[in-house]
């Protein structure tokens, strides 16, 4: 057809054609929206569904122990006995030691990625850690086990000749224990910190960095005066979303905490956590308590990853409202 | 007030911490891959890519049969998880504005906060105890819901970044919105849809925790959705906690294996993403 | 195509307060104003396009041929009256012989293959694009300049053969040698179908248009003859806008 055929108006549709329709939104894009929200409405499903499961998978502890569950140390599954504070000390311990490591590394890090290295480095180191982050956690473990755990095992002798007067250090070296899942643990969030503080770092405002170094002030007095300031609230949020993942890890801790459900003051004595529990012996659990007791610890797990996750994100919600 | 020099040289000092911070970081990055190169690529072989694992106690055998249920477990995941994911994230970003859409998003974010070992116990409680069973349906199962909300939350991202423009251009061609949004909202966010898809896939292959009791792990081949099934990541654990040397030394072949897979998918995906945002500038 | 008592908005916040004009057929009719006065928002009324925003509101009269529009299927509404908007925005991840035949394909109105090739042609010939892509219509519409985008993106308005053509300040993100290709590309087509270009530029106005209608804080004050407009305007406020004492 021509240029000249397509303009004469019998080429073109009837306006007549035109069907009459009154809603703005038609039939097709209605089901269109309908069935997209079908997908994402099973995700609150999912959501729900999970928190279900856990709370009537472990009614029965609950009703048995009550609170009491929370605070008990006592985990005997052959007389049906069982308190999952050993579990939340290690859980709290070995997440703590891991964030007192890796906090001042990955922020160390993120502040030269962001502030000192040239963009072309920063951006190449970045995709480097990132690979870090990918590192599946049972090759963490794999390392925990053969390589930090023989390691730790020679140097914690010479700590405990010199800081032996700290309770922290006594005890018989095992190499396995909580300092060894502190350790691998903080190699699992260290990236997750310093990535996200390399973020909120580089959404500082460049006028008010400007503003202080034209003030005659050095570039680590502009990081600490401006840039960490302003940007605390993000690096709030990248520990707490640490804090989510370290609390939650499984395979990297379990490889290598010892697995012994004591409460010691020693980092060097074996440890257990909420995690680590569950994958140990829920396959073999010996009878329903059992089983219910360690889907509570679960139950548990969920709920105070929920509220660290929350708190991370209202971190972040914080900055970003600071940004506008 | 202290002197510049004081200063100065404080600036020198705690600049250069930074600097030792990120090359820490960086050499336990290369630490980690070195020692897995150098303890695995060693034992790899052949015959241990294809053989199956021999009695326990007895040296040699291989992980054939866990690589290929590792991919038939990641692979029903992938067709549970990447779906539900992408149209989800669709929804968000195309008519998620509302209260719904901030409840959908708030339960994505919990589902993607919870911790791989419950979403397993999950898993179990939902499929395991009403079948009677551990099987690889289980545990694709629990692999699927660790990925959907990363793939959501990705795909929310990346059909948001498309241009109001573009959507605007197909409407006023008169084209209903569904199929604005189908044929050309989705097009031109397809490469950051697949690349985080495939993201969502390699992180699902090396998970372990919610495999423990769901596939459980096998050791013959053919094993169907219904039964047990073995995976590369459970292998390397169940391996790395016996008692034996051989066995140690094949879960380190093994997690080359993982490794060498996860940095595939994840390198190639990065970059493809860093050159596309190269190009958007 | 002519719209009464138009009001219109986003919010609680009323952009245009009742406008009432006329858009004769086969001619060019430019709206100017300074920025914010609605005259973006009065074409994006004309084909509905307003309504796909969240939280707009719209009342009053658009007539296209004596029915009203707000009466219409505005998908098959769209279809008649095309628009180009202010940056060029062709499809990213299409080819030039792909964007130009979108409308066609997407709407399922295009026939068999040679019949889709011909009025691709065409569209791009009516565009003046056509000796420039010719040989290269399988490659991605990015690599083309700037002013060929918009023309492409005319291109894909016409290829729907759409009765209107609304272009909402198409040369504000062109060069001078760009616009003045779409200045003469707007003259050949006023011949064929209804024009409305919404325009910052009066000189690109008084280039153009056969009729010009000034706006000021969303409402029409004037809507005359071009000459009319810029010689003997009748308000004093078209006059010191045009003579620019204003704005």
């Amino acid at each position: 057809m021509s240029a000249e055929a397509l303009a004469r108006p019998e080429n073109r549709p009837a306006l007549k054609a035109i069907p009459v329709a009154g809603p703005r939104e038609q039939a097709g894009d209605r089901l269109f929206r309908w069935s997209l929200l079908l997908f994402a409405l099973s995700v609150v499903v999912l959501a729900g569904l999970v928190a279900w499961k856990l709370i009537a998978g472990s009614l029965m502890t609950w009703k048995a122990f009550g609170w009491r569950f929370l605070f008990s140390s006592a985990w005997d599954p052959v007389n049906d006995k069982f308190g999952a504070l050993p579990f939340i000390y290690g859980t709290l311990v070995s997440s703590a030691l891991a964030l007192l490591l890796a906090l001042p590394l990955g922020a160390g890090s993120a502040i030269f990625l962001a502030e000192l290295a040239p963009r072309r480095v920063s951006d190449v180191c970045t995709f480097l850690i990132e690979l870090l982050a990918a590192v599946p956690s049972v090759i963490l473990g794999l390392i925990g086990i053969f390589a930090l755990a023989p390691f730790l095992s020679a140097v914690e002798p010479w700590l405990t000749k010199r800081l032996g007067f700290l309770p922290l250090f006594q005890g018989a070296p095992y190499g396995v224990g909580m300092l060894a899942a502190g350790i691998i643990l903080a190699l699992m969030i260290l990236p997750y910190i310093t990535i996200v503080s390399r973020e909120v770092l580089l959404g500082v405002p460049r006028p008010l960095k400007e503003g202080v170094l034209a003030l005659g002030a050095t570039r680590w007095e502009m990081v600490t005066r401006v840039s960490l300031p302003y940007s605390a609230p993000g690096i709030a949020g990248a520990v707490f979303l640490s804090l989510g993942r370290a609390l939650g890890e499984t395979m990297a801790v379990t490889m290598v905490i010892g697995n012994t459900p004591k409460i010691s003051a020693s980092l060097f004595q074996p440890g257990y956590t909420m995690a680590a529990v569950i994958a140990n012996e829920l396959a073999e659990a010996v009878s329903d308590l059992h089983l219910q007791s360690l889907i509570a610890i679960g139950l548990t797990l969920f709920g105070v990853t929920i509220l660290v996750n929350a708190a991370a994100r209202l971190m972040l919600l914080r900055l970003s409202k600071r940004h506008s | 007030m202290r002197s510049y020099a004081a200063r100065r040289a404080v600036n020198v000092v705690m600049l250069s911490v930074t600097a030792f911070c990120a090359a820490a970081a960086l050499f336990s990055l290369f630490f980690v891959l070195g020692y897995i190169a150098w303890r695995g690529l060693g034992a790899l072989s052949w015959a241990f890519l294809t053989r199956l694992p021999k009695p326990a106690g007895e040296a040699g055998g291989g992980i054939a049969n866990s690589i290929v249920d590792s991919a038939k477990l990641v692979a029903l995941a992938g067709a549970i998880g990447i779906p539900v994911g992408v149209l989800g994230g669709v929804y968000l970003a195309e008519f998620g504005g509302g209260r719904l859409g901030a409840l959908v998003r708030f339960c994505a974010d919990v589902l993607n906060g919870v911790p791989s070992i419950v979403v397993g116990l999950f898993a179990y409680a939902l499929i395991v105890v009403p079948m009677k069973g551990f099987s690889g349906l289980a545990g694709s199962v629990a692999l699927a819901v660790i990925m959907i909300p990363i793939v959501l939350r990705n795909t929310e991202e990346f059909v948001r970044l498309v241009p109001h423009a573009l959507r605007e251009a197909g409407l006023a061609l008169g084209v209903p919105r569904w199929k604005v949004v189908l044929r050309i909202v989705i097009p031109s966010a397809a490469r950051g849809i697949v690349t985080g898809s495939l993201l969502a896939l390699s992180r699902a292959a090396g998970e372990t925790a919610p495999l423990i009791f769901t596939a459980f792990g096998n050791r013959y081949w053919d094993s169907g959705f219904l039964q047990p099934m073995a995976a590369l990541p459970l292998t390397i654990y169940t391996y790395a906690i016996s008692p034996y040397d051989d066995l140690h030394r094949q879960a380190w072949a093994a997690a080359a294996v993982l490794m060498i897979f996860v940095l595939a998918i994840n390198a190639t995906t990065r970059l493809a993403l860093r050159t596309q945002a190269m190009e958007a500038r | 195509m002519e719209v009464r008592g138009l009001r219109a908005g986003y919010g609680s916040n009323e952009v245009l307060k009742g406008v009432t004009a006329r858009f004769l057929e086969k001619a060019v009719t430019a709206i100017i104003g300074p920025s914010g006065c609605g005259k973006s928002t009065l074409v994006r009324c004309l084909n509905r396009m307003h309504e796909t925003a969240p939280g707009t509101t719209m009342s009053g009269q658009v007539v296209l041929y004596g029915r009203d529009v707000l009466s219409l299927d505005p998908v098959v509404l769209r279809r008649h009256v095309g628009m180009v908007f202010q940056r060029p925005n062709p499809f990213p991840n299409m080819s030039i012989f792909d964007n130009v035949a979108s409308g066609l394909v997407l709407n399922g109105i295009a026939g068999g293959r040679s019949e889709l090739e011909g009025r691709v042609e065409a569209s791009l010939r009516q565009a003046s694009l056509w000796d420039e892509v010719k040989d290269r219509l399988r490659r991605s519409a990015l690599g083309l300049s700037g002013g060929q985008q918009q023309r492409l993106c005319i291109a894909r308005a016409l290829a729907v053969s759409p009765n209107v053509l609304l272009l909402d300040e198409p040369c504000s993100a062109l060069d001078p040698i760009a616009t003045a290709r779409i200045e003469e590309l707007v003259l050949e087509l006023k011949k064929q179908l209804t024009i409305v270009i919404v325009t910052h530029n009066m000189q690109q106005a008084a280039r153009v248009s056969d009729f010009t209608a000034f706006m000021l804080l969303g409402e029409l004050v004037e809507f005359s003859a071009t000459g009319t407009i810029f010689t003997k305007p009748s308000d004093k406020r078209t006059e010191d806008y045009v003579t620019g004492r204003f704005g």
